[in-house]
């Protein structure tokens, strides 16, 4: 059964341990840090920080709050990623995680055009910009781990319960009865439905939008899209072939025939040499 | 009769082959060290000079030999004889540009020719992929025919000679096909790219304007080749092309506004966001101008005229896909790009191999119509030019 991670914003503090977990169980090197104008560390997901939790400082009820958030691949149910490659490199598994095959398989035919960074709506894979033959790297819900029958890295290093692994079925079951529940939270569980659903869910109780999602995103898979618009290109290619063809033979009987090879001759360079 | 082989090293040329030499040591330090090394793309901006530049706009730039294939030598209208190798040529060289920059901007290079063995039809790129190499095959066999009339070898030139109606045929659909895929390559950047132009028919836009863009090109480049062979432009046909043009840009901005409408976001264009000028200065300056220039006599009939027309023409087709790529993006992507030099010198490396091989062939290859059967297809407007002059004349 497919599997998902429910993060509950209320209960995340920010201390950042699944950032820590994610970089020793994956083995990803570390990334001087820089400094910038908000709490975040490291500024940016990149091809070295497949997650980070971002520090939100937002007004509510005439107080400022913090609000920390956890952000790494959503793994969409219908990855725009998934249909954007023309190699079919990223590749949605039965059990949950979207994972990339170079590195996870072995399968290396990714020619890193970066398609799949312009088709992303949350813009997840991230590149590696100082290799000679890069990969497209990003958080890969720790496959292997799943296949052991343990949680992701990030969640079992979880020390609030922010994170929760589970069936995904059960997890938005758990998130409606939370919301019920409590009326602080906002009526609504980001991952639910955006681009038809992702394995990752989010609670919050405050606006998502304040707190950096893309609200009122299609709820229609990106998948959908392009393929709205390939699936004519078989009859555009017969249907335009045969009006040319047409065309060709109808105008052929009318025209007069040239002598093209009489008609066409090289031309002499008009600027001087140089001596 | 047969001029031997030349080509004489101007100082431009001279400069021209510095540009290329310059260009094939950046490409070596990019192929060894990465696209980091040489390159400003980051993650927000994976997509920049190279891919927006010499591969959109340069294959948006080649649609004259798709157009004037489909005028000439489909519906047989032969007054426009003159300019077709010339577009034929241009068309080609530039796809065999935008084949090498994208070969220069794709990561793991070491794996080009996997797409070929790789079917990943749910994607739009591989109907890209696939097009724009089959369609740089096909007219490199559509130039092969030239070739082989200076490059003696009958059999060849026979089986060519059968093959060429289909090659033809498919070399039209091809590039219909690949040039509304490259639009259609942001269908899936839906919430991503900005709304006046993010459509479900980016593809129409994008092959209706890399067609109309034809006439245009062949406008500016035969005037070009004029000046610098010293020959009289083909005024009367860059003027009769100028209403398939006209014609074709005002259902351009007729399907443009519909489209607007119908997805509710006509007035986002004239919010006054910096999107919103951009798309503003986008239709009125480089569709609106052109469309008014094009329907006066007075201004079409002059060189000046269809030449200004034709260059804000081109112009606005390379603003529309900057506009895409990089204005209608720039808010959800985030972060700042600006090519960094060696991309520039890249570009210029490219752009100028084009030049010297447009030079090389039209100096040793019959491209170019012979001065007085310029005029004589002009006066009788294709009627019965026959196999009149021997050859050799």
């Amino acid at each position: 059964m497919p599997k998902g991670v429910l993060v509950d914003v209320t209960r995340c503090f920010g201390c950042r341990s699944c950032q820590v977990a994610c970089k020793q169980w994956n083995d990803i090197p570390a990334t001087p840090t820089t400094f910038n104008n908000s709490w975040d560390n490291p500024p940016e997901l990149n091809a070295y920080n497949w997650t980070r939790v971002e520090y939100h400082l937002i007004e509510k009820d005439n107080q400022i709050k913090w609000r920390f958030v956890k952000r790494q691949c959503m793994h969409c149910e219908e990855p725009a990623c998934e249909s954007a490659c023309f190699t079919h490199s990223f590749v949605k598994t039965k059990e949950g995680p979207v994972i990339y095959k170079p590195t996870e398989l072995k399968q290396d035919f990714c020619v890193g055009c970066r398609y799949c960074m312009i088709a992303c709506p949350f813009n997840i894979p991230k590149f590696e910009w100082d290799k000679a033959l890069p990969f497209l790297r990003k958080c890969r819900f720790c496959n292997d781990r799943l296949h052991e029958g343990l949680e992701p890295a990030c969640v079992a290093a979880c020390p609030s319960g922010a994170l929760k692994f589970g069936e995904k079925e059960e997890l938005l079951a758990e998130a409606r009865q939370r919301i019920d529940a409590n009326p602080a939270y906002i009526k609504h569980i980001y991952g639910e439905k955006e681009y038809g659903g992702t394995s990752w869910l989010y609670l919050s109780d405050v606006p998502f939008e304040e707190i950096g999602f893309k609200t009122g995103v299609s709820e229609k898979p990106i998948p959908l899209y392009s393929w709205e618009v390939l699936r004519w290109t078989p009859y555009i290619f017969v249907g335009w072939g045969a009006i040319l063809t047409a065309l060709y033979f109808y105008t052929k009987r009318r025209a007069e025939v040239h002598a093209e090879e009489d008609m066409y001759t090289a031309v002499e360079t008009m600027e001087e040499e140089k001596k | 009769m047969q001029r031997a082989w030349s080509f004489k090293l101007t100082p431009t040329r001279y400069i021209l082959i510095a540009l290329v030499a310059l260009m094939i040591i950046v490409a070596i330090v990019r192929f060894i060290f990465g696209l980091g090394m040489v390159t400003n793309l980051n993650d927000h901006w994976p997509w920049g000079l190279w891919i927006g530049f010499d591969l959109l706009c340069g294959i948006a730039l080649a649609g004259g030999g798709f157009s004037t294939a489909l005028i000439v030598h489909v519906l047989h209208r032969g007054k426009y004889l003159p300019i077709a190798r010339a577009a034929l040529l241009t068309s080609m060289l530039g796809y065999v540009i935008a084949l090498v920059a994208l070969l220069f901007d794709i990561g793991r290079w070491i794996n080009f020719w996997r797409p070929f063995f790789y079917w990943g039809y749910h994607s739009v790129l591989f109907e890209v992929f696939w097009c724009i190499a089959l369609y740089t095959t096909v007219q490199i066999l559509e130039f092969g025919d030239i070739f082989l009339e200076r490059v003696k070898s009958f059999p060849l030139k026979k089986v060519l000679g059968y093959a060429m109606t289909p090659l033809l045929i498919v070399g039209i659909i091809l590039p219909t096909l690949h040039q509304s895929s490259l639009g259609q390559l942001y269908v899936v950047a839906v919430d991503k790219l900005h709304p006046l132009w993010w459509s479900m028919i980016i593809g129409f836009f994008f092959v209706w304007s890399a067609f109309f863009l034809g006439p245009a090109m062949v406008t500016l480049e035969g005037t070009l080749a004029a000046r610098a062979y010293k020959r009289t432009p083909e005024l009367p046909i860059f003027q009769s092309l100028t209403k398939v043009t006209l014609w074709m840009m005002i259902v351009y901005l007729i399907v443009k506004i519909i489209d607007l409408v119908y997805r509710g976001v006509f007035s986002l264009a004239f919010n006054g966001s910096f999107e919103s000028n951009m798309f503003l200065i986008e239709m009125i300056v480089f569709v609106i101008i052109p469309i008014i220039m094009y329907a006066i006599p007075a201004i079409r009939t002059k060189l000046w005229g269809v030449v200004t027309a034709s260059v804000l023409v081109i112009v606005g087709v390379i603003f529309n896909r900057m506009n895409v790529v990089f204005t209608g993006m720039a808010t959800q992507m985030g972060g700042h790009y600006f090519p960094s030099p060696w991309e520039w010198l890249v570009t210029l490396g490219m752009w100028s191999v084009l030049i010297l091989a447009y030079l090389f062939i039209v100096e040793n290859f019959p491209i170019l119509i012979k001065e007085e059967h310029a005029k004589e297809v002009a006066v009788t407007h294709g009627a019965s030019v026959g196999k009149s002059v021997p050859s050799g004349a």
